[in-house]
């Protein structure tokens, strides 16, 4: 079979990269005094709307951790962190973030601030307070969780959303009191309308996926498009990002280009990619020009393919929402099922593929069952594969590709058999 | 008294819950409710008319046959056998599930079961996790009148503030006898073995508290009379072992090899207030607060006011230890994490630790025994 690659090229690819780098460029002039506050926080559920009240800037260690991962940089800080006593099956982000930090590692080789204020916003990842703390007390900045309730139910009551927004009010005045700044409410307000904007385009974006064929892949393209959904959705340079996302895309939808020549299959994927074999495990899908058309993991930074939006009319309101109820990690386990159901109904998809990576029990603890819901209850062709997210040591290459070969030789063989007999 | 110890042990190796099937029989349209380590109110429970039981696995007394499929690699031994509990009908008898914000596997755990057994009841408990925050206590007290409605509703009955109030009496006594216990062990500890304490206390996982207390009493008024020696053991403190629990062999082994226990963190749910719970005011209220204010230190809770490291530091001075021995679970990750912090601290206070890891199910302790036996050796012969 020819050797098939695959990797979206066009114009927001770089242009992604370019914001990316604008963005660790002002993280290394705030290590050197001349850049703005920082207040570092999780991806999942971040409140990044919160800091523009302050024109600060957001760190995430996890886009360090997961650059250093891609830049096959990751195992020196693991060893680092391993040496003074982290176990070898924890967390791996944690490890490489924390060796960061012994080792005065950054993915970029520029500088990382201590930050202003690092805020944990505990959303589903018991690992994040953890972390979170571990960071505190190796760097000496002061620490601050809001505590995100767990969706314990469909809907999160008007106690779970009061108990958040009374925390916000007390990160601002933490952070006034450590910035020395006013926060601003319009500022606030109109970072707010950014973020509903960008999720809208960000949401166009993903629905274009329910064509086919897709016109890029939602697993492995959406990954590029997240980073300045994280860092920049909240400011203009975001909606502008993601309005010149939703019109290449949507040209290439229109003229019926998908992300290969012919999509053979397409494919919901459930769980963290392997970055430190990023490319490798790509190339793995590519070779059967299995497309993804949906991905549980592009909505960790939330949750808006399916309607929410932040409100400029009820900003902390929202952000509450947002942080409670609208991203992945912090919705329960058969929610996500669900989301996964939806997708390979409403995206047309042809299987499931269920990606547990060592690293993050949040997604990884129960996906046999996922797997045992999928196969038995939906009859939903699903395929389960383990690595890691970031360690790269955690990487079966043969055995991943032979399941992988063989997951699709089933089903073009059951593809084969239903065109014969005319299913 | 060989009798109790001798029930005790029973209870805490049976995974067929006799005790909770007996009970459900003396108490028809009763409920059993389940809980996941490591905290649960139990008061509510109680005060519902129900039995709280908390269940942490099933030890060495059951093969994984069925949970291995659902759970993967890398998923500690407490998931996989509870999973194995329940779809082996070992649960049959609990009516309700009650889970709580302590870890992920935990955590997804809770919902994994709910899909599986779709007529039993499941809840998840939010315990918060930012006790600095002024609206916290408020938000749990909302959050335990949230599953007060659910627990009313299953029972047909609503659960009163008196009856919450004197459930919280009982178990403060409760709570106030294993404080005892542990003080005994803590100053005499040749008079009682770690192992006894150990079933002494999570007995009371398993019985309606007013039972537990009669049998912590009797524990008490028996011990100043028991003839024993003091043996040549090094104190230390077993810090790790707060959810999975390691096998009972390990726990006598342990002191076997040359060690006395002085302060542990087994079963800790049973012993999780420092001081009582109010039981003037509102209870669900005092219940909250005493979660945000009066709560031991553990991996599963999280409050930046005082750091964990510090509790054990304080545990290691007050309890006079010679050493630190970390009993962690295999792939627990809150107990692993905080050995990081754990370890720098005690290195800091010049103080000797060992870590052991364990599986509910360890076949063979030989190995165990030479590492407890070659530390304890360094240390006498230091």
């Amino acid at each position: 079979m020819e050797k098939q690659r695959s990797e979206y090229r066009g114009t927001i690819h770089q242009r992604q990269k370019d914001m990316m780098m604008d963005w660790y460029a002002a993280l290394d002039r705030a290590a050197g005094g001349q850049g703005p506050p920082t207040v570092s926080m999780m991806i999942s559920g971040n409140c990044v709307e919160l800091l523009e009240g302050f024109e600060a800037a957001p760190i995430y260690p996890e886009v360090n951790a997961l650059q250093l991962a891609i830049r096959h940089q990751s195992l020196e800080p693991i060893l680092a962190a391993e040496d003074i006593g982290y176990a070898s099956d924890s967390c791996a982000y944690v490890k490489a973030d924390m060796g960061c930090y012994i080792k005065g590692l950054t993915p970029t080789g520029g500088k990382i601030p201590t930050p202003t204020l690092i805020l944990c916003n505990f959303v589903g990842c018991n690992t994040y307070l953890k972390w979170f703390e571990h960071v505190a007390k190796l760097t000496g900045a002061p620490l601050m969780v809001v505590d995100v309730p767990f969706m314990r139910n469909d809907e999160p009551s008007a106690a779970d959303i009061q108990y958040v927004v009374r925390q916000l009010h007390e990160v601002v005045q933490r952070l006034e009191e450590l910035t020395g700044r006013k926060f601003s409410y319009d500022r606030f307000q109109q970072a707010v309308a950014c973020s509903a904007r960008s999720e809208e385009l960000w949401s166009q974006i993903k629905h274009l996926a329910r064509s086919k064929p897709a016109p890029f892949d939602a697993y492995f393209d959406a990954i590029t498009l997240m980073g300045p959904l994280y860092v920049y959705r909240a400011r203009p340079e975001g909606v502008a990002f993601f309005e010149a996302a939703l019109q290449e895309l949507t040209a290439k939808r229109d003229a019926g280009q998908g992300v290969y020549d012919q999509e053979k299959f397409r494919l919901v994927i459930e769980g963290p990619p392997p970055y430190p074999h990023f490319r490798t495990f790509r190339d793995m899908f590519a070779k059967w020009k299995a497309c993804t058309v949906a991905s549980t993991y592009s909505t960790v930074g939330g949750l808006f393919e399916f309607g929410f939006r932040h409100d400029p009319e009820r900003p902390f309101e929202s952000v509450a929402m947002h942080m409670i109820a609208q991203n992945v990690t912090n919705r329960n386990y058969l929610q996500r099922y669900d989301q996964i159901r939806k997708y390979v109904e409403d995206w047309h998809a042809d299987g499931v593929i269920i990606h547990f990576v060592k690293s993050c029990r949040l997604f990884s603890a129960g996906q046999g069952d996922m797997r045992d819901y999928f196969t038995r209850k939906l009859g939903v062709p699903t395929l389960y594969i383990e690595s890691d997210l970031e360690d790269p040591r955690y990487f079966a290459e043969a055995q991943t590709r032979n399941r992988i070969d063989a997951y699709f030789e089933s089903l073009e063989h059951a593809k084969t058999t239903q065109a014969m007999v005319g299913v | 008294m060989d009798k109790v110890l001798e029930r005790c042990t029973d209870l805490v190796q049976d995974i067929g819950f006799a005790q909770v099937r007996a009970w459900k029989q003396q108490h028809p349209g009763r409920a059993a409710v389940a809980y996941f380590p490591v905290y649960a109110p139990v008061e509510i429970i109680h005060a519902a008319g129900m039995l709280p039981v908390c269940v942490s696995g099933a030890g060495d007394r059951l093969d994984v046959q069925y949970a291995d499929a659902r759970f993967g690699s890398f998923i500690c031994s407490i998931i996989k056998t509870t999973t194995e509990l329940a779809l082996t009908g070992h649960l049959d008898p609990f009516d309700a599930f009650l889970f709580s914000s302590i870890c992920d596997s935990a955590r997804n755990l809770c919902w994994v079961l709910k899909r599986n057994f779709p007529d039993k009841y499941h809840d998840f408990i939010h315990l918060p996790q930012n006790p600095s925050s002024g609206a916290t206590a408020e938000f749990l007290a909302a959050e335990y009148r949230r599953v007060m409605a659910e627990l009313g509703g299953m029972s047909g009955r609503l659960i009163r503030d008196d009856d919450i109030a004197e459930s919280i009496a009982l178990y403060n006594r409760s709570r106030e006898l294993i404080r005892e216990l542990y003080r005994v062990r803590t100053h005499t500890p040749h008079r009682l073995a770690a192992w006894e304490s150990y079933v002494l206390v999570r007995a009371g996982n398993f019985l309606p508290v007013e039972e537990h207390i009669a049998i912590l009493e009797q524990a008490l008024a028996w011990l100043p009379q028991r003839s024993c020696k003091s043996r040549d053991s090094i104190r230390i403190v077993v810090e790790g072992s707060f959810c999975e629990q390691p096998p009972l062999e390990l726990i006598r082994l342990i002191e076997e090899a040359g060690c006395y226990i002085v302060e542990d963190d087994f079963t800790l749910g049973q012993r999780w207030f420092e001081s009582d719970v109010a039981t003037n005011g509102d209870p669900v209220q005092a219940l909250a607060e005493a979660y945000v204010a009066q709560s031991v230190y553990s991996s599963v809770r999280h409050d930046f006011r005082k750091p964990r490291w510090d509790g054990l530091a304080d545990k290691i001075r007050d309890t006079q230890a010679d050493a630190v021995l970390f009993l962690i679970a295999k792939f627990c990750e809150p107990a692993y994490f905080d050995y990081v912090p754990f370890k720098q601290t005690v290195e800091a206070m010049c103080i000797p630790h060992l870590l052991l890891e364990f599986e509910e199910k360890l076949f063979t302790f030989d190995r165990v025994r030479t590492e407890v036996e070659t530390f304890v050796e360094s240390l006498v012969f230091d």
